[in-house]
């Protein structure tokens, strides 16, 4: 079982007071965990990599429990999530999909349950690469106004043989949010989209 | 507030090794940076006082969020610098306004000491332009070991009208320091250099 060895790691909040509109009454606040750990497949081609997500979900939880703290505290309040990787130029674009699984679930199960699946992107990039991470409302796709998305990077990573893995959570909408669609207030909460 | 501020991003950076050396405890530091309005952008102000007004609630409030995002007290404080990032409708003057005149009374207070120059960039840029702030032991600039920098970037600031204004707080020094010169448990603290 390859160890997972954290080089870096780093938090950032944004507190979003307004974009040249009426500032909003509670700030919106959108954070990112990123971890900079070692690739163990660079620069081979390795047919059984599954297992290596196993070994992520601690990672993935201590991450997402990060963020929640860094929001205030109280997972309630949490209302949109993005997941990303960026891999190193020893790896391959599979090795980042390996985060898949470890980083959503953490932020599932961290956050009670919910429902949405969690909007993600990955590529190879070199330090310093930054990476839009998207990010959808937790419990329903659709809800319009939680569309968003966060760019993250760190000047020194990924090295060749380094992932970056990324959690994004934030605590509201768009702070202007104009373009109607689904509602949070209309969410069934039946199915993850709607 | 004079500051009209737009948003608010901290950084906190752990590095947990290097070159597969584990760090134990892990080297922090973290960054705090507010996104302004330019009271003066677009035309010649002879009179930079305003904006030297908000170099001195800046500088209080970004060092006490950087000191939060550590979660130590501020005289736990080693290392700080400062920077700032002007948008294109401003002057590199509007910089030297907000960090120099009046920045560091309020930095200084609240990490408790702080007898060394506190170390600063300064540059006009577009929206993700990268700051590397520079960093240097608070009580004495020649502490080799902490000489150090570290970029921050926010993708939509600043805006043509807008200042990014940042500042550095460590509780550390590099990751691995080995390059001799003056170290820490041989400050003597009365001039700020040594």
């Amino acid at each position: 079982m390859p160890e997972v060895l954290v080089r870096k790691r780093v938090l950032s909040v944004e507190e979003i007071f307004h974009e040249g509109g009426p500032p909003a009454d509670r700030p919106l606040k959108r954070a990112a965990a990123l971890s900079v750990i070692r690739n163990p497949f660079a620069g081979t081609y390795a047919d059984k990599i599954e297992t290596f997500m196993d070994d992520l979900k601690p990672l993935g939880l201590e991450m997402a429990r990060a963020l929640v703290k860094a929001l205030g505290g109280d997972r309630q309040r949490i209302e949109g999530y993005g997941k990303g990787a960026i891999v190193g130029s020893a790896g391959e674009i599979e090795h980042g999909a390996l985060w898949h699984v470890p980083g959503g679930y953490a932020m599932r199960e961290v956050l009670g349950g919910a429902k949405a699946i969690v909007a993600s992107t990955k590529k190879v990039g070199g330090p310093g690469a930054r990476l839009d991470v998207p990010i959808t409302h937790v419990n329903a796709s659709y809800v319009r106004s939680h569309f968003d998305a966060m760019e993250v990077g760190i000047a020194d990573a990924p090295r060749a043989d380094e992932l970056v893995l990324a959690l994004v959570m934030t605590t509201g909408p768009r702070v202007h949010a104009r373009v109607g669609g689904l509602k949070a207030s209309e969410i069934k909460g039946e199915d993850g989209l709607r | 507030m004079r500051a009209k501020i737009r948003k608010i991003v901290t950084f906190l950076e752990e590095t947990h090794s290097e070159m597969e050396r584990l760090i134990t405890p892990p080297t922090r530091r973290a960054a705090a940076v507010a996104v302004i309005a330019n009271p003066c952008a677009g035309k010649y102000v002879e009179d930079l006082s305003e904006l030297m007004a908000v170099g001195e609630e800046l500088g209080e409030l970004l060092t006490q969020r950087a000191v939060a995002v550590l979660g130590i007290a501020g005289d736990k404080a080693e290392s700080y610098g400062k920077a700032a990032a002007v948008g294109e409708n401003g002057e590199l003057e509007h910089a030297a306004a907000i960090l120099h005149p009046k920045f560091g009374t309020p930095v200084r207070k609240v990490l408790g000491k702080g007898a060394a120059l506190i170390p600063s960039s300064k540059k006009r840029g577009g929206l993700g332009v990268a700051l590397d702030i520079p960093l240097g032991h608070k009580d004495a600039a020649y502490v080799r070991s902490h000489f150090d920098g570290m970029e921050v970037r926010i993708n939509d600031a600043p805006r043509a009208n807008e200042i990014m204004v940042a500042i550095a707080v460590t509780d550390s020094g590099r990751p691995l320091p080995r390059v001799g010169g003056l170290t820490k448990d041989q400050i003597k603290g009365e001039d700020g250099l040594r």
